[in-house]
């Protein structure tokens, strides 16, 4: 076996391939006529406005966006836009949607997933699905709960969660969706909150024009099986000590009156210090690039996020480069095969070389 | 009839002295199976030779028997790897039960091998490795070639690796490596046996060692001198003909099922005028399929091979919804994997081709076995009432037109469709009247591009009265814009439903749709109308079933014999078929899984014939059933049958080696 360069001369771009829509849209045309199913005060209504208010602002035509999403709560987003849309089957969603992009280049594919959907039962088409650069976008709703089931613990569920499956609390400990997706070298991740409609609406455009895989995870609220897992983010008293801001090209920064700052400390690790104990204050904090090549820093920056209860995490695009995306290089393949053998001719292939005839 | 073939290879010195006249005689049919280490080529070895016999004209039937593991230890029972090839001038059915000659390339390929050679036939033997060591290592206490155990075999012992080396020295390689090129000795040697011709076999070497011009020399003077050393050695005073088979008028190739299979899903796709998206992992014996795809980008073919069975069913699914034609390919470990996406596939009503290349179960089981212990799984292994049409290939080329009929089934009907081939058909091959591409049926997939509702509106579950095809609009066509998923959906529109009247009119109605598919009728082959006996079979067991009812019909019994193609819904005359004989046998490789079908469906109380070896059935041993059944039906006494065992004794073969008789030296190496 032996390994080929690929060249790969003008691949494209952004939503490059998608048609752009002749007139203008508006966020209603988004709305589709079923009603909405989700419980009231759920994260999922947020999220689903946010959306659909940002979609027209893409330009593309309507029915070339698809939807594809597994099985929870979350997962029953598609129905409720008046796009294309799939509610597929618990954890494969990435699975279809990588059939589907690659099938059609001509469409932008977005995954609706849940955290049970996506890092329990679809961990496996997660982490792949990242590591091709499928070109497309990855909703994660993390309500660090199983939603529809009722309240078991999920795998983003801090240890010792006590639910109907764990009445001693969980012992295992979770993922942080985030590392995950920069451990598959995904290149394009990103996390945000349900209730800042302004942010989240500013990472779903990043996501939009990435070519490639988009992971973005949604701190998304359950009111009723694990209210208030995300408080620490919106309670106006702590959310500015726990939300760690990520700008590209800014020094990370935050706090009350910012005294808080992010720092490079010891081998690829980073840590947040009082800014006022730094010997060259802002000046020792790290500027955000999330442009770096080596996953290790993103990772680091990932790593700023509590393991148990949420106290502080950072938020925004922590990590966006670019690769060629898989399902542009397999079409790429076909076309070198058709230009440099011409389109098939099926007669000559299924006669092959050894042919006999009889009279 | 006339052939077309190529000239001769002048390079053949045919005309070199010899003190003995060569005889030569006809033989209606040839069963050789070539066996050695995995390591030693012996499935390039066949492979040339059923290229050879192909062109020639023959008709053929092959069986590759190979172990799971990649290079079992060199040498040892667990690494005999063996070619079975079946030759004549006139139509056969299988591989042959039993060969006229084993060639041996080692003692463990002769130990392992020999229970099948019936005594009186041919060994050609290797006696290179023959030593005390190698023997004892596979519990030989002496050397089987001087003990007397082979006696009544025509023995000829030959130092084929000595005289390989020996052949190549002049390229200066290592021993090593000059001795890798005895298979193509021993391919020469019976290729002159067999008056092979063997232009192709040097084209192919040519090709395929173009890049390493000492190899590729060594193996073509090896060759050569195999062939050479048949024609001066005093070993072999006969040379055998087998006339080309008289066959229907046509252009001919060779062809084994997997490479069918994969031109096949081309061929429908193309038909179709859809793109086809492959996605697969790579399970034995399914493999291939996805390899030939892989290689056919320039038919706009997009092959992903996925991090499991699960991501291949899902992206060939995903594909689908975009228009495209989704295939996935696997054997029964892998389908078990699929079973919830192609639930999903008979929800969303879209069309899918899953191929089951079924192997030897249960779990991982014998993965290079053949067997058919699927059809319950394909049938049923969904939760809920999840209904899909089932199709099965008879034989290697057969897997070329299910694999059309099936993307007929699929895009037609908007439904997931299971192809099963297994092991014996996916590797081995046979003779196949090429078809013409033009003449395939085209198959429309009749997107809806236009709202289908009075009021404007797009129903993505309205159905084709006829077809019971739902109106299918993929991503990209303006004003369609819809939802489907796994949940229960609203008649028509597609919505979700909890409505119980809606889920039992849906289920009931997706059931109508795969029963109602337009299969052709079952065919049965009674000549003079009045056997009393049927026997049915499906997949990969008519080849023996055929030959076992012509041992029958040729001691005198009367038997009609049927064939299903379509397991899902079956053909509409089978009842009555069922109903117009006395006894129905069903053969089948499983414990009897088509004939729970058939009694739970037709209340006939069929009688099967299981044997789960995975092997396919034998021909002579399946002919004694049916015999004693025939005998049975008609009344007559167990002890006063004689059809069965006269059906098994029917013979072939065996003036090869009376003719060799008394001409064969058995002197050891030289
Ligand atoms: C194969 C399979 N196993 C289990 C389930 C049951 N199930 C449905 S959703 C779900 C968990 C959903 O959790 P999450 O992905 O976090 O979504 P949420 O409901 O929280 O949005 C489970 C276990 C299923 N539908 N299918
Ligand atoms: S259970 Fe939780 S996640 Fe699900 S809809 Fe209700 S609030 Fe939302
Ligand atoms: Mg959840």
């Amino acid at each position: 076996m032996s390994a080929v360069e690929l060249g790969m001369p003008s691949l494209p771009h952004g939503l490059q391939g998608v048609p752009a829509a002749t007139e203008p849209q508006n966020r209603k045309e988004y709305v589709s006529d079923q009603e909405v199913r989700w419980c009231p005060g759920c994260g999922d209504y947020a999220v689903l406005a946010a959306f659909q208010g940002f979609l027209p602002e893409l330009g593309i035509k309507r029915e070339n966006v698809a939807m594809v999403s597994g099985i929870g709560c979350s997962s029953r987003f598609p129905y409720y836009l008046s796009t294309y849309g799939m509610h597929s089957i618990h954890g494969r969603a990435p699975a279809i949607a990588t059939g589907l992009a690659t099938a059609r280049p001509d469409l932008s594919v977005w995954v609706v997933t849940g955290d049970g959907d996506a890092l329990s039962i679809g961990g496996n088409h997660l982490i792949h699905t990242l590591r091709r650069n499928v070109n497309l976008k990855i909703l994660l709703f993390n309500n660090r709960i199983y939603g529809l089931t009722k309240g078991q613990y999920s795998p983003t569920s801090e240890p010792g969660k006590v639910t109907k499956s764990t009445p001693m609390g969980s012992v295992d400990n979770p993922f942080n969706p985030v590392s995950l997706a920069l451990g598959a070298e995904a290149t394009f991740v990103a996390r945000t909150v349900d209730s800042d409609r302004k942010h989240l609406t500013s990472v779903l455009r990043a996501a939009a024009e990435h070519r490639g895989t988009a992971f973005v995870e949604i701190y998304q609220n359950c009111p009723i099986f694990n209210d208030n897992a995300f408080e620490a983010f919106k309670d106006p008293e702590t959310r500015d000590d726990a939300i760690i801001p990520l700008v590209h090209g800014e020094p990370i920064r935050f706090g009350t009156d910012g005294h808080l700052g992010v720092v490079r400390d010891g081998f690829a690790s980073l840590a947040v210090r009082e800014v006022a104990d730094l010997p060259g204050g802002e000046s020792d904090l790290v500027v955000h690039d999330a442009h770096t090549e080596d996953p290790a820093y993103a990772f680091a920056l990932s790593r700023l996020t509590d393991g148990g209860v949420l106290h502080q995490a950072p938020i925004g695009v922590f990590r966006s480069v670019d690769r060629p995306a898989y399902d542009d290089l397999v079409r790429q393949q076909i076309t070198t095969a058709q230009e440099a053998q011409g389109p098939g001719d099926l007669q000559s292939l299924v006669t092959g070389a050894d042919t006999w005839t009889v009279n | 009839m006339s052939l077309t073939r190529r000239p001769a290879d002048p390079s053949f010195d045919l005309e070199m002295n010899r003190t003995v006249t060569i005889e030569v005689k006809q033989l209606d049919r040839v069963v050789i199976r070539f066996a050695g280490d995995s390591g030693d080529g012996m499935q390039l070895t066949g492979d040339r030779f059923t290229a050879e016999t192909a062109s020639f004209g023959n008709d053929l039937s092959t069986l590759p028997n190979f172990p799971a593991e990649i290079r079992a230890p060199a040498g040892t029972l667990p690494g005999v790897s063996s070619f079975q090839l079946h030759f004549a001038d006139h139509d056969i059915l299988t591989p042959g039960d039993a060969p006229d000659v084993l060639i041996a390339m080692n003692p463990a390929a002769l130990k392992a091998n020999l229970k099948d050679v019936p005594r009186g036939r041919t060994l050609i033997v290797d006696t290179a490795d023959f030593t005390a060591r190698n023997l004892k290592r596979i519990g030989y206490d002496e050397n089987p070639l001087e003990t007397g155990e082979l006696d009544g075999y025509h023995v000829v012992p030959l130092n084929l690796t000595g005289m390989t080396v020996e052949s190549v020295k002049e390229f200066g390689l290592s021993r090593k490596d000059a001795s890798r090129a005895k298979n193509m000795y021993a391919l020469g040697l019976v290729s002159w046996l067999f008056q092979r011709p063997v232009e192709s076999t040097i084209s192919f070497l040519e090709t395929k060692f173009a890049s390493k011009p000492d190899i590729r020399d060594a193996n073509i003077a090896a060759f050569r001198a195999g062939y050479n050393f048949g024609e001066t050695a005093e070993e072999f005073s006969v040379r055998y003909e087998v006339k080309p088979a008289s066959m229907a008028a046509g252009t001919y190739r060779n062809i084994s099922g997997n490479l069918a299979l994969a031109y096949g899903l081309v061929a429908g796709a193309q038909r179709a005028g859809l793109p086809m998206v492959l996605g697969a992992y790579p399970i034995t014996p399914a493999s291939d399929v996805l390899h030939e795809l892989s290689k056919l980008k320039r038919f706009n073919v997009t092959t992903i091979q996925a991090e499991d069975e699960i991501a291949g069913v899902g992206a060939a699914l995903g594909a689908s919804f975009g228009g495209a034609l989704g295939v996935t390919t696997s054997s029964g470990p892998g389908i078990s994997l699929k079973s919830e996406t192609i639930g999903l596939g008979v929800m969303l009503e879209l069309p899918l081709v899953v191929c089951d290349i079924q192997r030897a179960g249960p779990s991982t089981g014998m993965p290079t076995k053949t067997e058919q212990a699927d059809l319950l799984q394909v049938m049923f292994g969904r939760n809920g009432e999840a209904p899909l049409p089932v199709l099965a290939a008879q034989s290697p080329a057969d897997c070329f037109a299910i694999a059309v009929e099936a993307a007929r089934i699929a895009v037609t009907y908007r439904t997931p469709v299971i192809v099963l081939s297994d092991g014996y058909l996916a590797n081995g091959s046979e003779p196949w009247k090429i078809p013409v591409i033009e003449d395939l049926p085209t198959i429309d997939p009749n997107f809806t591009t236009a709202p289908n509702a009075p009021d404007g509106k797009y129903l993505p579950y309205e159905r084709d009265p006829e077809t019971l095809a739902r109106a299918w609009a993929i991503p990209g066509t303006a004003g369609l814009d819809h939802r489907i998923g796994g949940l229960e959906k609203e008649d028509k529109t597609g919505n979700i439903s909890y409505d119980p009247a809606n889920h039992d009119l849906m289920i009931r109605t997706r059931q109508a749709k795969v029963d109602g598919i337009d299969v052709p009728a079952v065919e049965v082959d009674d000549p003079d109308g009045t056997a009393k006996v049927l026997v049915l079979g499906w997949g990969s067991t008519y080849g023996p079933i055929g030959a076992a009812v012509r041992r029958v019909r040729k001691v005198g019994g009367k038997i009609a014999q049927a064939h299903l193609r379509h397991l899902n819904p079956f053909p509409a005359n089978l009842g009555d078929v069922l109903m117009s004989y006395d006894k129905v046998l069903v053969p089948e490789m499983n414990l009897g899984q088509l004939a729970m079908l058939l009694r739970a469906k037709y209340l006939v109380d069929v009688v099967s014939y299981a044997q789960v070896r995975g092997m396919p059935l034998g021909a002579a041993e399946l002919a004694e059933v049916i015999g004693n059944l025939v005998e049975e039906t008609e009344g007559i006494d167990d002890d006063a049958r004689h059809l069965g065992a006269a059906a098994a004794a029917v013979k072939h073969g065996e003036a090869l080696v009376a003719e060799q008789n008394g001409h064969l030296k058995t002197e050891g190496a030289r």
